[in-house]
C-alpha cells in the first residue's frame, strides 16, 4: 500500500497536497484499492465552495458508490477533466493522474485536524 | 448470439394485422408525422420463436434449476395458476368500467376477489385492513411509509427518521428517503437480531417509526418484536413490517398480533405467483385500524345487499398509488393459490420451508462458517470466511455451483455479514435436491483447499463467463441503435 | 397434503435427526407462545379442478362480451398468439432478476433488445429495462427531473392522463414540489398558460401526446422553450401511435415516458403494466430503474450484464434515485416479442389501421343528431365526443346494449359532464362500429 510522503491524509482517505493558499485533492491508494475499479466519478464545478470533511464528490465502482469529503474548506479551482474519459487514472495512479480537483484554501489552519504520511500509516494498521 | 435487430432482413414480416374493412385512409397533417419509419426488426414468426426460444434456454430458472436465492423465495409456481389469470372474463377486463356510472354492477367477480384477497390477507397478517394497489415489494413499502408519514402530519407529530437495522434491504432506507425521512441505523446483536441496547439510544420523539422484516434478512425471528413494538409505540411511532419473509412464519405467528401497524406481502414470494425474471410481482399493505384513514384509494367494500363496490370516500387518504385496483392478474394468481393451499396448506408450507433451510444449515455448518449458529427459520446465511482466507470468495463459490446446474444463493446480502451466502431452498425442494446441493458447496470447499486458482475459472459450463462489468459500466453501451 | 411439498414423513424424520430436534415445532423456538396467531381462520384448502371452477364462477359474474370503445390510455390491442408462447416459457417465467449474469443470458439479452426497441419507438438515446406501469413512470421522470436541475416546480399540461397527474401528486406529497396545471385549448397544450408559468425555478413539463382527449399535438416549440430557461420537458406517450406520429425525440423530448400496455400486454382489470423510459445519454447517470448493458465476457464473447447499478437501491440505499428495486420484466419481455413480430412495416400499418378506423368511426357518430365530435386538432385512436346529455348515462345505457361506448370526462373534469372520449383500435370491425351507431342513436332518441 502506497502512502506518498509530503501529503496530508484524513480518515475517510482522502489526501490534500498544500501548496501556498492553494491545494490539490485526492484520494488515497488504499481507498482506490478498496472501492475497485473506478467506473465514474461525479467531479464538482469550478467555484463551487466545499467545508472541511464536507461533501465533496461521489465515486462509483461497479458494486460500489462512496462520497469523498473535503479534507479542508475552500473554493474549487480546478478539476481534473481526464477523468471524465478514464476514471481508472484513480487506480492506476491515485497520488499524481488520478488527483481530482484543487481548491483555494479558506482556512490554513484546519491543516491542523489532519494526519501526516506517518500517523495515517498507522490509522490504516489500526482500522487493519 | 446475435440480437433480434441483428436478424432483420428487409421486407420480411412476422405477423399480419386485420385487413382494414372500413374502406377509407385517414390522414394527418405531415407536421405531426414520424419521418423515418420506426426500425423494428423485419423477421418472421418462426424468426422469433427461434430467437425467443433459444433466450430462454440461456436461463436458470425454478422450472429448470434448484434456485435457493436466498430472500427471494424462489418457490415453484403451480402451473394451474395460469390457466386461472387467462380467464376471459379476467384478462380482458378494462379497469375503467367500474369508473362508469353504475359501472361496478359490470365487475362484480373482480371486485370479489380483491375483497376476498383482502380478508384472507388480513387473517393471515392479523391487519384490519389491505391495499391491493402497490405493484411490488418496494412500492408497498413506499405505501406503508407514505401513510405513516400522514398519520404523523394528521397528529401533528414533528418527527425526522426511520429506523432500520444494519441487516435491512437497501429498499427499506432509499423508501424512507423517498418519503421524506431521514435514515438511523441500528446494529445486529450476537445473536443476529436488533440490539437493543442500541434501539434504545436511537428512540427519540422523532423517530416516524421502525422498517424492519419479520422474520429478519439474517433468517432469524427476533423474540423481542413485541416489546420492541412497545418501545415505538411509546413514542407514537409506527411498526413497519417488511413481509418479505413471510413464508417463515404461515400460521405460527402474525404480525398484526405482536405489534406492527404496517405490513407489506410480496405475493410473488409467499404466495408462488411467477418472478418473471425481475417482476411484476404484487405487494399489497395491511394496517392497523389506526393507520386505516390513510389507505390509498380506491378500496373495496361490501353493500349491504351483498355487491362490491369501489369506496373513494376515505378524505384522508394519501392518494392514488396505482392506476386502478393494483397488480390484478398477480393478486388473482395468489388468490387461487391461497384457496387451493387452505389453513392447512399454508401452515406446512412454512413448516417445510423452515425445516429444510435448518437442514441445509446444519449440514452445511460442517465446512462453512455460519453467520449465527443457531437454528434459522426460512433460510440460511453462513460467511464463506474460511474460504475467503483460501483466496475463494462467496462470488466464486456461487460460479462453481453454477457449473452444477444450480443457480447460486443469494451473495453478499445481507451487508452485515462478511461474504455472506445466503440459502432458501423453499418448501418446494425435495430432501435429494438439497443433498445434491450440499453435496456441491462440500465439493466446492475441497476444491478451495486443494486448487483455489481453479475458480478463477469458472463457470465453465455457461454460454458466457465472468462479463467484464467495469467495461459495462464506463462504457455505458444500452442498446443496439447507440453507435449507429 | 398441499401437493407442491414434496417431503415425505421419512424424509422428515430424517431431517429432523439430522437437525438434531425432536419436531418440526422444536424449530420455531423462538415464536414464544405469547406470539401465537389470535386466530387464523382460512377455509379448507381446495383441489385445482375445484379451484379452477370457482374461479370461472367469479369471472362469470363480470359482464362479459361488451364490445369495447374504451381507452383512457389502456387500449383493446390484438396480442399475437406467440407472444404468451413464448413469455410464458419456464425458463423466462420463473427466473428472477438476473443477478447471475452466466445464467440469465436470456433475460439479460432480452431486455437489452426492449431498450433497444424503445430507444427506436422513441427516438431517445438511452431507455431503462422498465418501471411498474405509465404513471409511476411519469413519477420517476419528475424526481428524475428535480435532481438534473436541482429544482422543484413542475408545470403540468392539462392534457396528461388526470390518473397520472393524481398518481403524482399523490408520490410527491412529502416532498418539496410545486406544481401548476396549465389548460388544454382546442384539445392541444396551451403555449400562452405554459408559458407564463416556465420560469427559472422551473424543473420540468410534463407533456403528452396524443393526450387524454386523443388529440394530436407537436410539442417541438414548447420544449424548445422551455430549454432556453434550462427545464427538461417529459412527454408521456403512446407507443401504438409512435408507429406514425413524431416522435418525442423529434420534438426534442429530454425524458420519454409512457404505458406498454398496448405492445402485447392483456388489459388484467389494471395490470400488470409495462411503464418505460428513455432519456438522452448524458442523463442516464440520473435515470432510474434497471439498466442492461453490453459487454464482453473474459473470452471476449459479447454477452450483457446489469450495469450502472451504484444507481440502485441496494448499493446506495436512501442516497438511490429510486426505492425502486426490480422492473417488469416479463411485461417487458412480452412487449419485445410483440415489437419484433409486428415490425417495421407491421407497427406502421397497425397506427394506419388503427387511425383510419378511428376516422370512420368519428365520421359515422358526427351524423348522428346532437352529437358532436370535437375536431379542431388532429387525433389517432381516440377522439372527444359531445353529447346532447350527461354523457356517463349515456356510457350506462350503452352497456346494456353490449358497449362499452366511451369513457365520459366529467369524472376527472369539470365541466365536462356531456364530453367523453371514444377509442377505436384495429380489432373494432365496420360491423361493430355501425351497431355502436345505431345502439347510441337509440339511446339518444
Amino acid at each position: 500500500m502506497e502512502i506518498a510522503e509530503h501529503l496530508l491524509y484524513t480518515k475517510d482517505h482522502e489526501w490534500i497536497n498544500i501548496e501556498g493558499d492553494e491545494a490539490t485533492i485526492g484520494i488515497t491508494d488504499y481507498a482506490q484499492e478498496s472501492l475497485g475499479d473506478i467506473t465514474f466519478i461525479e467531479l464538482p464545478n469550478i467555484g463551487d465552495e466545499v467545508e472541511q470533511f464536507g461533501d465533496f464528490v461521489s465515486v462509483e465502482s461497479v458494486k460500489a458508490a462512496s462520497d469523498i469529503f473535503s479534507p479542508m474548506s475552500g473554493e474549487v479551482i480546478d478539476v481534473n477533466d481526464d477523468l471524465k474519459e478514464d476514471p481508472g487514472l484513480i487506480n492506476r495512479s491515485p497520488y499524481d493522474k488520478g488527483w481530482i480537483a484543487r481548491i483555494k484554501l479558506a482556512d490554513p489552519e484546519e491543516q491542523s485536524n489532519l494526519m501526516t504520511a506517518e500517523e495515517y500509516a498507522k490509522f490504516l494498521e489500526s482500522v487493519g | 448470439m446475435k440480437l433480434i435487430f441483428e436478424k432483420s432482413v428487409k421486407g420480411r414480416q412476422g405477423f399480419q394485422n386485420p385487413r382494414s374493412d372500413v374502406d377509407l385512409k385517414a390522414g394527418i397533417p405531415s407536421q405531426y408525422l414520424r419521418k423515418v419509419d420506426c426500425p423494428f426488426p423485419e423477421v418472421s414468426e418462426l424468426d422469433v420463436v427461434r430467437h425467443y426460444t433459444a433466450l430462454s434456454q440461456k436461463n436458470y430458472s425454478v422450472d429448470t434449476q434448484f434456485y435457493p436465492l436466498g430472500s427471494c423465495t424462489m418457490k415453484y409456481n403451480p402451473k394451474f395458476t395460469e390457466t386461472v389469470a387467462a380467464i376471459e372474463g379476467f384478462c380482458n377486463l378494462h379497469p375503467l368500467l367500474p369508473q362508469l356510472k353504475q359501472g361496478e354492477k359490470f365487475v362484480q367477480g373482480a371486485l370479489e376477489v380483491l375483497y376476498h384477497m383482502e380478508q384472507l390477507l388480513c387473517e393471515i397478517t392479523g391487519m384490519d385492513r389491505f391495499t391491493m394497489q402497490p405493484m411490488a415489494g418496494a412500492h408497498g413499502e413506499l405505501t406503508g411509509a407514505m401513510m405513516m408519514a400522514a398519520y404523523h402530519r394528521r397528529k401533528g407529530n414533528r418527527k425526522k427518521y426511520v429506523i432500520v437495522p444494519d441487516s435491512a434491504h437497501g429498499t427499506n432506507p432509499a423508501t424512507a428517503a423517498t418519503a421524506g425521512y431521514e435514515i438511523v441505523s441500528v446494529q445486529s446483536d450476537q445473536n443476529g437480531v436488533m440490539d437493543i441496547n442500541d434501539l434504545k439510544d436511537k428512540i427519540t420523539d422523532e423517530a416516524a417509526g421502525l422498517m424492519v422484516t419479520c422474520p429478519n434478512t439474517l433468517g432469524i425471528f427476533n423474540s423481542e418484536a413485541d416489546k420492541i413494538a412497545e418501545m415505538v409505540h411509546a413514542v407514537d411511532g409506527v411498526m413497519y413490517c417488511d413481509g418479505a419473509n413471510l413464508n417463515a412464519i404461515l400460521g405460527r405467528c402474525r404480525p398484526g398480533d405482536i405489534g406492527f401497524d404496517v405490513v407489506h406481502v410480496n405475493l410473488h414470494k409467499t404466495f408462488s405467483t411467477p418472478h418473471g425474471g425481475g417482476g411484476p410481482g404484487a405487494g399489497p399493505v395491511g394496517v392497523k385500524k389506526k393507520l386505516m384513514p390513510f389507505l390509498p384509494i380506491s378500496m373495496v367494500d361490501r353493500c349491504d345487499d351483498g355487491t362490491f363496490y369501489l369506496n373513494y370516500d376515505y378524505p384522508d387518504s394519501i392518494g392514488y398509488l396505482a392506476p386502478f385496483y393494483g397488480n390484478f392478474s398477480i393478486i388473482l394468481r395468489a388468490y387461487a393459490y391461497i384457496i387451493m393451499a387452505g389453513e392447512e396448506g399454508l401452515r406446512e408450507v412454512s413448516n417445510h420451508a423452515v425445516l429444510n433451510a435448518n437442514y441445509i444449515r446444519q449440514r452445511l455448518k460442517e465446512r462453512f462458517h455460519p453467520a449465527y449458529d443457531r437454528l434459522c427459520m426460512h433460510e440460511a446465511v453462513f460467511s464463506a470466511s474460511k474460504q475467503a482466507e483460501r483466496g475463494v470468495h462467496a462470488i466464486d463459490i456461487a460460479k462453481y455451483l453454477i457449473d452444477q446446474n444450480m443457480h447460486p444463493p443469494t451473495v453478499y446480502f445481507p451487508l452485515s455479514v462478511k461474504e455472506a451466502i445466503m440459502i432458501e431452498p423453499t418448501e418446494t425442494e425435495s430432501k435429494e435436491t438439497m443433498d445434491r446441493f450440499i453435496e456441491a458447496c462440500f465439493q466446492a470447499d475441497d476444491l478451495s483447499r486443494e486448487h483455489p486458482e481453479a475458480f478463477h475459472g469458472l463457470p465453465k459450463t455457461t454460454p458466457v463467463t465472468r462479463p467484464d462489468e467495469v467495461k459495462a459500466a464506463r462504457e455505458i453501451h444500452t442498446n443496439y441503435f447507440q453507435n449507429r | 397434503m398441499f401437493p407442491y411439498i414434496p417431503n415425505t414423513d421419512e424424509n422428515i424424520k430424517d431431517m429432523l435427526k439430522a437437525i438434531g430436534v425432536p419436531s418440526i415445532d422444536a424449530l420455531f423456538e423462538d415464536i414464544k407462545l405469547r406470539h401465537k396467531p389470535r386466530s387464523f381462520n382460512i377455509p379448507e384448502g381446495k383441489s385445482e379442478f375445484e379451484v379452477i371452477e370457482h374461479i370461472k364462477r367469479l369471472a362469470s359474474k363480470n359482464v362479459a362480451g361488451l364490445i369495447p370503445f374504451i381507452g383512457g390510455g389502456y387500449y383493446d390491442h390484438y396480442v399475437p398468439s406467440a407472444v404468451m408462447a413464448l413469455a410464458s416459457r419456464g425458463e423466462f417465467y420463473t427466473a428472477y432478476t438476473p443477478y447471475q449474469p452466466e445464467c440469465s443470458q436470456g433475460t439479460l439479452q432480452a431486455l437489452f433488445e426492449f431498450q433497444s426497441a424503445i430507444c427506436a419507438l422513441t427516438e431517445m438515446e438511452v431507455a431503462n429495462a422498465s418501471l411498474y406501469d405509465g404513471g409511476t413512470a411519469l413519477y420517476e421522470a419528475v424526481m428524475m427531473a428535480g435532481r438534473i436541475t436541482g429544482r422543484d416546480k413542475v408545470i403540468m399540461d392539462g392534457g396528461v392522463s388526470p390518473i397520472y397527474r393524481k398518481m403524482i401528486r399523490t408520490y410527491t406529497s412529502n416532498l418539496h414540489y410545486e406544481f401548476r396545471e396549465t389548460p388544454v385549448v382546442h384539445g392541444q397544450s396551451s403555449r400562452e398558460e405554459i408559458e407564463k408559468l416556465l420560469d427559472e425555478k422551473t424543473a420540468a413539463v410534463i407533456l403528452q401526446n396524443p393526450n387524454f382527449f386523443g388529440t394530436i399535438d407537436d410539442h417541438a416549440d414548447v420544449i424548445e422553450k422551455a430549454r432556453h430557461l434550462g427545464a427538461l420537458a417529459i412527454e408521456s406517450v403512446y407507443p401504438i401511435s409512435l408507429g406514425i406520429l413524431k416522435t418525442p425525440g423529434a420534438m426534442g423530448a429530454d425524458i420519454v415516458t409512457g404505458e406498454g400496455q398496448s405492445l402485447g400486454i392483456p388489459l388484467n382489470f389494471g395490470g400488470p403494466y409495462l411503464g418505460f423510459m428513455a432519456t438522452r445519454k448524458k442523463y442516464i447517470r440520473k435515470m432510474p430503474g434497471r439498466i442492461v448493458g453490453e459487454t464482453t465476457d473474459r473470452n471476449g464473447q459479447r454477452c450483457f450484464v446489469n450495469t450502472l447499478q451504484a444507481r440502485e437501491q441496494h448499493i446506495r440505499r436512501e442516497k438511490a434515485n429510486s426505492n425502486i428495486c426490480t422492473n417488469v420484466a416479463l411485461c417487458a419481455l412480452q412487449s419485445v416479442i410483440y415489437m419484433s413480430l409486428l415490425g417495421k412495416q407491421g407497427l406502421k400499418g397497425l397506427a394506419q389501421l388503427n387511425l383510419d378506423k378511428a376516422e370512420f368511426a368519428r365520421r359515422e357518430i358526427e351524423k348522428i343528431e346532437g352529437v358532436e365530435v370535437k375536431r379542431s386538432s388532429p387525433t389517432f385512436n381516440e377522439f372527444t365526443v359531445y353529447l346532447p346529455v350527461d354523457a356517463s348515462i349515456v356510457a350506462e345505457a350503452m352497456i346494456h346494449k353490449g358497449f362499452a361506448a366511451g369513457f365520459p370526462l366529467g369524472r376527472y373534469y369539470k365541466g365536462m359532464e356531456q364530453y367523453m372520449i371514444v377509442a377505436v383500435t384495429e380489432k373494432r370491425t365496420k360491423e361493430e362500429i355501425l351497431g355502436y351507431v345505431k345502439a347510441l342513436k337509440e339511446v339518444l332518441a
